[in-house]
C-alpha cells in the first residue's frame, strides 16, 4: 500500500518515536493520520498497519473498533462534529444539532449524497467554556448558533 | 515461598504468600464465585463476582487479584458481599436473552448456577434488550453475542493456552464482542478450547449444538484414539452415539486440554461407511456373512496353513489396546507359530528403550526448566505436548529450544531456534551444547528425524551435558508405544512389516487395525484377513473382512507417547462389530488352540498377565481403574526385537490416518494446517 | 489564543504568558524566565526538587488531586529499567477545557515541567498523550519541541548539564477512558483503552511496564513556577494542603463563561458572580457541578464553598478537573443526569460488568423517565443501580457515572417524580434523545 510522501515521512518519524520493539505504540496515530488521507480505515489499511507494526490484523481491528474517531465508513469531505454534552447542552448544543440535521438532511454518522458533508453528534470536545461548540474536520468553532452554522455550511459549500 | 496466615469468614487459613485470595479460599473450602478468573490464565478482574470484604480496605476487593497477606481478615459471607454478587448478576442478566430452555449450556451453565446460588428471584429490567444475530465462525465454532458475558476466557485460552490468538475483542462498552481473526470467520486450530471454557452458551460447537441436553447423555471418560499424547476425553453418549468430547472436569494428564480430534473427531465411529457385518470374498465381490461363518472361514484357513507348516504374516495396530496387542503377538507366536509380526512403527521407541535413559512424563514437560524439541512440528503433531510446554513457558519461564526444518509455533516461545536441512538435526542439536549445558535440567523430544544410530548419538549427547536429561520419542496414534512394548515386533529371524509386504511367499497375512497397502504394495497373494472399522485399501484386497470395534467401544489400556498407561472405558456399542480382542479369542477357539495356555480373552485377565510378564508393566491397577495415568517402569530394552526404520504418519491437526478420513468434522474445517504461523 | 476575556480577579501564575505576543515561541518563553527552573533544578538535585514540590502542596490537576511530589517520590529511581515521563493531555472530562489552553499558549512551560520530572526520576524520554480532537494543539507542541531541540533545550546534554531528554507527542483517537492513567498507557502502547489491574501503579510499572511519572498537563505546567519561585510561595497562594492556583473552566448559564486562573480555595459563589459575571439573563442559580461532569452536583444553597479538594470532599462532591458547570433555574435535572449518563455509557470501555451493563441500563431508564414513561418505583431504582456500581467497577469510570447520578436523584428527587406516569418534562416539551 502506498501513501503520500508526507504521510510516509510521518510514519517513519512515528515508528522512531518509540523504543526498539515497541513499534506497536504507533498503531493509533498511524491509523488516524492515514484515515485523514484515505477518508476511512479500509481493510487494506488495517493489513498494512498490522504489517508495519508487527501485530495481527485482528489486533489492529480491536483497536480500530475501540476509538470513536476511527471509522470504517467513509465520511464527508467536511465532517461536522457537534457536541451536545452537558456544557453545550446548557447553551443550545441540542438545538444546534437538530438544526444541522435539518439543514443537511442527514442524521448521525450519515453523509450527504454529494459526499460533501457528514454529521456526528459527539461527546465533549474540550470547548465547554466557549460552548456550544463544534468541529469541522479538526477545526474548532466556538459560541455557535444556528445562524452561524448556516453561514459556515454555506461558505464550505461555496468552497466546494 | 513462606506461608502466611489469614482469616476468611472466621476460619484461620494458611497459604503460601502471594497466593491469590480466591485460590486460598477455595483450598480452604470457601467458594468465592467468579466468571473471568480462570486458574492459569491472565487475571482480568472484569466480572466483579469475586468482590469480598477485606478489613481496613475502604471498598470491596476482587479476590481474583488480591494476594493473601499475613493477618488479612476477609469476609465472604456478609450482607454487603451477598448484595454485591446479586447486583452483578442482575447487571449481567440485563442484556442476556435468558433462552436457557434452548441453550446448549443449559444444565451445565455457570451463569445459571451462579444465579441459582447468588442471584435475585425477579428481574427489574424493563428496557429493550440488545440483540445481535448468532454467527458461524467455522464449522466448529458458533458465537452468540447476547449470551456472552465477556469474561474473556476464550480470548485468553486461545492466545495464552494455544498460542494462536485467533480471538479478540472489538467495539467498546455494551457493544463489545468477541471477534474472530479473519473478520467474519476463524482460522485457527479449531480445537474448541474456547467453547468448553466458555462459562455460558455464547460459544457452541457445530458438533453438539441443538442436539441433546447434558442430562440426557451418559458421560464416559476414556482416552482419545487419535494421537499418541493420550488425552482424557469425556464422551457425551446418547442412543449409542457420541455427541461431543470434552474435559471440563480437568481430569487426566491433559487438564482442560483437548484438540479438535479429542473433542469433535469421534464422529468417525458413526460414519455411514462403517463396517457392520463380516465380509467374505466370493467370485462376485464381497459377500456379507454371519460372524460365525466368518470366524469359521478364517480359523479354518489358519488351521490348515498352520498344519501344513505354511507361512504367516501378522501386522498389528498402533490403535488397539495393550491387551489386544499382547494377545495378538502371543497368539501369533504360540498359536500360529510365526515370528513374522510387526506394526507400522512411527517413531524409534525401540532404540530409545535400549538406550536405557530416563523417560519424561507429560507432567515433566510442564515442569522441566528447559525443553529441546528436535525435528518435529509439535503444535501440529502433538498439540497436547506443545500445550504443556507453552504453559511451562508461561507459568515457569521455561527455556525452549527448537531444532527444525521450517518455522514451527514453538519458535515464538523459543530461547533459541536452530534451522537445519533434513538430516542435519543432530548437528543442529550439537550447536546448542553450551546453552543446554547451562540448564539445570532438560527434556529432549525427538521425531522420526532421529532414528537408529542417531538415537544413541542423541542420548550420548544428552548424557555428556552433565545435567539430568529425560527423553520423549514421538510416535503417532494412541498406542504406538504400547505396540512396541507388548512385542508386536519380530524377534530375530522374523519378518518386519516391509519384509512381509515384499515377500511373495506368505500363505496368510493377518492385518489388525492397520492399512499397510496405503504405503506398501503387497507382493504375493496370501490369504488376507483384515480387522478394521472401514473398507480401507487393505480391506478392499482382503479375503475376509472382520468389522472391528473402535477404541471408544472397548475397554483396556493404552500407553501414550510418554509411556503413561491409561484405561479406555467402553462408551457405547456399534452393533455388528466386535472388539479385536474378542475376535482373536473367537479365532483361537475355533482353531482349537490351547486356550489354557493363551489365557482368557478379557482385558483384565490379559492385563494381569502383562503385569506379570512385560517388564515395567507391573502397575497399580487401582490407579488405572480410577482413571489415573501411570508411567510404565523401565523396560528391559526388548533385547529380542528386530530394529527397522521408522516413519511418522505425518498427521497434522486436521488429519488422523484412516480414522481422520472418516471424520466429517475434521474434513469440514477449511484451513491449511500450520498456516497461522508459517505466514 | 484566548477565547474569553481575563478577569481582574485572576492570579496569573501558569497563565502569566497568555496573551503575550508569540506566547508559544521559545523566545517569548526565555524572555520571561523560561527554562530557568530547569537550570535551578539541576543545581538543586533531585532530592531538593522533590522536597520543594512537596512543600508546594501541588495536587494533581487531572482530577484525583493526589500530591504530585509524593507521586514522583514513588518512582524507584535506581531501577535498572528505563523510566518515562508521560503527560496526560487527554482532557476528556465534560466541562474541562484548560489543558488545551496551557498547551496552546505556553507549550514550553509544559516541556520544562517534563524536563524537570525527567531529571528528578532519571527518565530520558517523555510522551505527551494528546486527545485526537486537539490536532492543532499537537502541531503547536511539535513546533515547540522542534524549536527546543534546535536550541539545545531537548536532546542530548541539555544546556551542558549532561542530561538527555527526548519528547514526543502522541495522538489519541477518541476515547474518554484513555484519560484514565492505566488505560492511557495501554493506548500509548497501541492497544485498546482498557485500564489495567492496579497495583502496580504507573510509578512502578507504567509505560512498557517501566517506572513512569504520569501527570496532567496543568500539574506539569505548575512545576517550573514552583521550582523558580519556591514551593512555599506557590503553597501560599492557596489554602492549607491545597497549594497554588488552578485553572477553573466555567461553563453553562453564566454571563462570562471562560477559563480563569484563581487561587485554590476561591469561593464558588464569588467565582460565579464576580469572575463569570453571574447567572445569565438574571435567572436564579439552581445547581453547580463543581469539577467536571463526574462530580456530584451542588444545590444553589451549597455553593457558598471554598473551591479546594478537601472542602468539596467534605460537601460530598469533588474538585475534580476544575470544570465548573453552572445551571440556572430552568434546567431540567433529569435531562442533565441523562445527558451525563449517556456520556459515560458511550465511553465505558466494556471491560467490567457493572460499568458496561449499569451505564446502559441507567441510560435507558433515565431516558424513559425523562420522556414520561417512568413509574414511582423507577426513581429509587435509579439511585439503587448507581449505588450497585459505586466502588465496584474495575476503574473509576463507573464511579464517575454513579456519583453524579446518585446526587441528582437525592438532591432533586421531586424533579424526577414530576416526570413520572406520562407527565411531560416540566422544563420543555422536547425529549432529549437517548
Ligand atoms: C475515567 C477517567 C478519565 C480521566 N481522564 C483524565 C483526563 O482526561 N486528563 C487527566 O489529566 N486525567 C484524567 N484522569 C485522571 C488520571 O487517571 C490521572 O489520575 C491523572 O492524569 C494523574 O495526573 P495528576 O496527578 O497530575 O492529576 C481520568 C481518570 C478517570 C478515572
Ligand atoms: S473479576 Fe471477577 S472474576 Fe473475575 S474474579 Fe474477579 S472479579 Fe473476579
Ligand atoms: S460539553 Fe461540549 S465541549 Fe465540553
Amino acid at each position: 500500500m502506498t501513501f503520500s510522501p508526507e504521510l510516509e515521512a510521518k510514519f517513519e518519524k512515528l515508528l522512531k518515536s518509540y523504543p526498539p520493539g515497541r513499534q506497536r505504540s504507533a498503531v493509533v496515530p498511524m491509523l488516524l493520520y492515514a484515515q485523514d488521507e484515505l477518508g476511512s480505515v479500509t481493510g487494506e489499511l488495517v493489513e498494512e498497519v498490522a504489517r508495519r507494526t508487527g501485530i495481527t490484523p485482528l489486533e489492529v481491528n480491536e483497536v480500530v473498533s475501540y476509538y470513536s474517531m476511527l471509522s470504517r465508513q467513509p465520511r464527508g469531505k467536511y465532517h461536522i462534529q457537534i457536541c451536545t454534552n452537558i456544557s453545550c447542552l446548557l447553551t443550545g448544543g441540542e438545538e444546534l444539532w437538530e438544526h444541522a440535521c435539518r439543514k443537511l438532511g442527514i442524521g448521525n454518522k450519515e453523509v450527504t449524497p454529494d459526499g460533501q458533508f457528514s454529521l456526528e453528534e459527539v461527546e465533549c470536545i474540550g470547548a465547554c467554556s466557549w460552548a456550544p461548540a463544534l468541529q469541522v474536520n479538526y477545526e474548532f468553532h466556538h459560541h455557535m448558533t444556528p445562524e452561524k452554522l448556516d453561514r459556515l455550511i454555506d461558505n464550505l459549500r461555496k468552497a466546494v | 515461598m513462606a506461608n502466611v496466615k489469614l482469616t476468611i469468614d472466621g476460619k484461620t487459613v494458611e497459604a503460601p504468600a502471594n497466593t491469590l485470595l480466591i485460590e486460598a479460599a477455595r483450598r480452604a473450602g470457601i467458594e468465592i464465585p467468579a466468571f473471568c478468573y480462570y486458574e492459569g490464565l491472565a487475571l482480568q478482574a472484569a466480572c466483579r463476582m469475586c468482590l469480598v470484604e477485606v478489613e481496613k480496605a475502604p471498598k470491596l476487593m476482587t479476590a481474583c487479584t488480591l494476594p493473601v497477606a499475613e493477618g488479612m481478615v476477609v469476609r465472604t459471607n456478609t450482607p454487603q458481599v451477598a448484595q454485591a454478587r446479586k447486583s452483578m448478576l442482575e447487571f449481567v442478566l440485563t442484556n442476556h436473552p435468558l433462552d436457557c430452555p434452548v441453550c446448549d449450556k443449559g444444565g451445565e451453565c455457570e451463569l445459571q448456577d451462579m444465579v441459582f446460588r447468588y442471584g435475585a428471584g425477579e428481574s427489574r429490567f424493563l428496557e429493550v434488550k440488545q440483540h445481535v444475530d448468532e454467527r458461524e465462525w467455522s464449522p466448529v465454532v458458533f458465537y452468540d453475542r447476547p449470551r456472552c458475558i465477556l469474561c474473556f476466557r476464550c480470548v485468553r485460552i486461545c492466545a495464552e493456552g494455544m498460542g494462536v490468538a485467533a480471538l479478540g475483542v472489538v467495539n467498546r462498552g455494551a457493544s463489545s464482542e468477541i471477534a474472530p481473526n479473519r473478520g467474519d470467520h476463524l482460522e485457527c486450530d479449531e480445537c474448541g478450547m474456547c467453547i468448553d471454557i466458555c462459562p455460558v452458551g455464547a460459544l457452541t460447537s457445530g458438533t453438539y449444538r441443538y442436539r441433546t441436553r447434558p442430562w440426557e447423555m451418559q458421560h464416559v471418560g476414556t482416552i482419545c484414539t487419535h494421537c499418541a499424547d493420550g488425552c482424557k476425553t469425556t464422551l457425551g453418549i446418547r442412543n449409542n452415539r457420541i455427541h461431543r468430547g470434552n474435559n471440563r472436569d480437568r481430569s487426566g494428564v491433559n487438564g482442560e486440554f483437548l484438540c479438535i480430534k479429542g473433542r469433535y473427531a469421534g464422529d468417525f465411529a458413526h460414519h455411514e461407511e462403517r463396517l457392520l457385518t463380516p465380509l467374505v470374498r466370493s467370485q462376485d465381490g464381497f459377500k456379507p456373512v454371519s460372524w460365525a461363518e466368518a470366524i469359521k472361514t478364517v480359523a479354518g484357513r489358519f488351521a490348515e496353513i498352520r498344519q501344513r507348516g505354511g507361512k504367516f504374516g501378522v501386522i498389528g495396530s498402533n490403535h488397539t489396546t495393550n491387551e489386544e496387542n499382547y494377545y495378538l503377538q502371543k497368539l501369533a507366536r504360540t498359536g500360529l507359530g510365526t515370528n513374522n509380526i510387526d506394526h507400522h512403527r512411527t517413531g524409534d521407541v525401540l532404540s530409545l528403550l535400549r538406550a536405557r535413559v530416563p523417560l519424561a512424563t507429560t507432567a515433566d514437560l510442564y515442569h522441566s526448566k528447559a525443553v529441546l524439541i528436535v525435528g518435529v512440528d509439535l503444535a501440529q503433531q502433538h498439540s497436547f505436548l506443545a500445550y504443556q510446554i507453552r504453559a511451562n513457558w508461561r507459568h515457569h519461564q521455561a527455556r525452549v529450544y527448537t531444532v527444525r526444518r521450517g518455522p514451527v509455533r514453538e519458535d515464538k516461545i523459543a530461547a533459541r531456534i536452530v534451522s537445519v536441512e533434513p538430516g542435519g538435526e543432530l548437528a543442529g542439536v550439537e550447536t546448542l551444547r553450551d546453552d543446554l549445558a547451562k540448564e539445570p535440567e532438560l527434556v529432549i523430544l525427538f521425531g522420526d528425524a532421529i532414528q537408529g544410530e542417531a538415537v544413541a548419538r542423541l542420548t550420548e549427547f544428552g548424557s555428556s551435558l552433565g545435567i539430568p536429561v529425560k527423553y520423549v520419542c514421538l510416535v503417532d496414534y494412541s498406542n504406538s508405544r504400547g505396540a512396541v512394548e507388548m512385542g508386536v515386533l519380530p524377534a530375530e529371524g522374523g519378518m518386519t512389516l516391509p519384509e512381509m509386504m515384499a515377500a511373495g511367499d506368505l500363505d496368510a497375512l493377518w492385518v489388525v487395525g492397520a492399512n499397510p497397502l496405503r504405503r506398501h504394495a503387497l507382493a504375493g497373494k496370501p490369504f488376507l484377513v483384515v480387522q478394521d472399522l472401514f473398507l480401507t485399501e487393505t480391506a478392499q484386497a482382503a479375503d475376509v473382512v472382520l468389522p472391528a470395534a473402535s477404541a471408544y467401544e472397548k475397554s483396556g489400556t493404552v500407553t501414550n507417547v510418554c509411556g503413561e498407561v491409561q484405561r479406555l472405558q467402553k462408551a457405547f456399542e456399534t452393533p455388528g462389530t466386535k472388539t479385536d480382542l474378542e475376535i482373536f479369542g473367537l479365532i483361537a477357539r475355533e482353531m482349537g488352540l490351547d486356550l489354557k495356555q493363551l489365557g482368557p480373552w478379557t482385558p483384565s485377565a490379559v492385563f494381569a498377565e502383562i503385569a506379570r510378564t512385560v517388564p515395567g508393566y507391573d502397575l497399580p491397577v487401582e490407579v488405572l481403574e480410577a482413571g489415573g495415568a501411570v508411567q510404565a517402569g523401565p523396560s528391559d530394552g526388548l533385547p529380542d526385537a528386530v530394529w527397522a526404520p521408522v516413519q511418522s504418519a505425518g498427521d497434522t491437526l486436521f488429519t488422523s490416518g484412516t480414522l481422520g478420513r472418516y471424520s466429517k468434522m475434521l474434513n469440514a474445517v477449511r484451513e491449511a494446517p500450520g498456516e497461522l504461523y508459517r505466514a | 489564543m484566548l477565547y474569553n476575556e481575563p478577569s481582574p480577579l485572576e492570579v496569573k501564575v501558569l497563565t502569566r504568558r497568555f496573551g503575550l505576543p508569540n506566547s508559544q515561541s521559545l523566545d517569548t518563553y526565555l524572555a520571561s524566565d523560561g527554562y530557568k527552573a530547569f537550570r535551578k533544578a539541576v543545581e538543586m538535585g533531585p532530592e531538593k526538587v522533590l522536597e520543594e514540590l512537596k512543600v508546594s502542596n501541588l495536587r494533581g490537576r487531572g482530577g484525583a488531586g493526589f500530591p504530585t511530589g509524593m507521586k514522583w517520590g514513588f518512582v524507584p529511581r535506581n531501577s535498572p529499567k528505563p523510566k518515562y515521563v508521560v503527560v496526560n493531555a487527554d482532557e476528556g472530562e465534560p466541562g474541562t477545557c484548560k489543558d488545551r489552553l496551557l498547551m496552546e499558549n505556553d507549550p514550553h512551560q509544559l516541556l520544562e515541567g517534563m524536563l524537570i520530572a525527567g531529571f528528578v526520576v532519571d527518565a530520558h524520554v517523555g510522551y505527551i498523550y494528546v486527545r485526537g480532537e486537539y490536532r492543532y494543539v499537537i502541531e503547536i507542541l511539535d513546533r515547540a519541541i522542534a524549536e527546543a531541540y534546535e536550541r539545545g533545550y531537548l536532546g542530548k546534554n541539555i544546556l551542558g548539564t549532561g542530561f538527555d531528554f527526548d519528547v514526543y507527542t502522541h495522538t489519541g483517537a477518541g476515547s474518554y477512558e484513555c484519560g484514565e492513567e492505566s488505560a492511557l498507557l495501554e493506548s500509548l502502547e497501541g492497544k485498546r483503552g482498557v485500564p489495567r489491574i492496579r497495583p502496580p501503579f504507573p510509578a512502578v510499572a507504567g509505560l512498557y511496564q517501566c517506572p513512569t511519572v504520569l501527570n496532567n498537563v496543568e500539574s506539569f505546567s505548575a512545576v517550573p513556577a514552583i521550582i523558580r519561585d519556591g514551593g512555599a510561595a506557590f503553597a501560599a497562594l492557596g489554602t492549607p494542603k491545597n497549594g497554588g492556583t488552578r485553572l477553573f473552566c466555567i461553563s453553562g448559564h453564566v454571563n462570562k463563561p471562560g477559563v480563569y486562573e484563581l487561587p485554590m480555595g476561591f469561593n464558588l459563589l464569588r467565582m460565579i458572580n464576580e469572575v463569570a459575571g453571574g447567572v445569565r439573563g438574571g435567572k436564579k442559580l439552581k445547581a453547580v457541578i463543581p469539577g467536571g461532569s463526574s462530580c456530584p452536583v451542588l444545590k444553589a444553597e451549597e455553593c457558598d464553598i471554598s473551591m479546594d479538594f478537601d472542602s468539596l470532599a467534605k460537601a460530598k462532591s469533588m474538585l475534580g478537573s476544575g470544570g465548573v458547570i453552572v445551571m440556572d433555574e430552568d434546567t431540567c435535572m433529569v435531562k442533565a443526569a441523562l445527558r451525563i449518563m449517556r456520556f459515560y455509557q458511550h465511553e465505558s470501555c466494556g471491560w467490567c460488568i457493572p460499568c458496561r451493563e449499569g451505564t446502559l441500563w441507567l441510560r435507558k431508564l433515565l431516558a424513559r423517565v425523562h420522556e414520561g414513561g417512568g413509574t414511582q418505583s423507577d426513581v429509587p431504582l435509579i439511585g439503587e443501580l448507581a449505588k450497585n456500581m459505586l466502588g465496584r467497577t474495575f476503574c473509576p469510570l463507573g464511579d464517575a457515572a454513579a456519583m453524579p447520578t446518585i446526587a441528582f436523584v437525592e438532591k432533586f428527587r421531586e424533579e424526577f417524580e414530576a416526570h413520572l406516569n406520562g407527565a411531560p418534562c416540566p422544563f420543555e416539551s422536547k425529549p432529549v434523545s437517548a
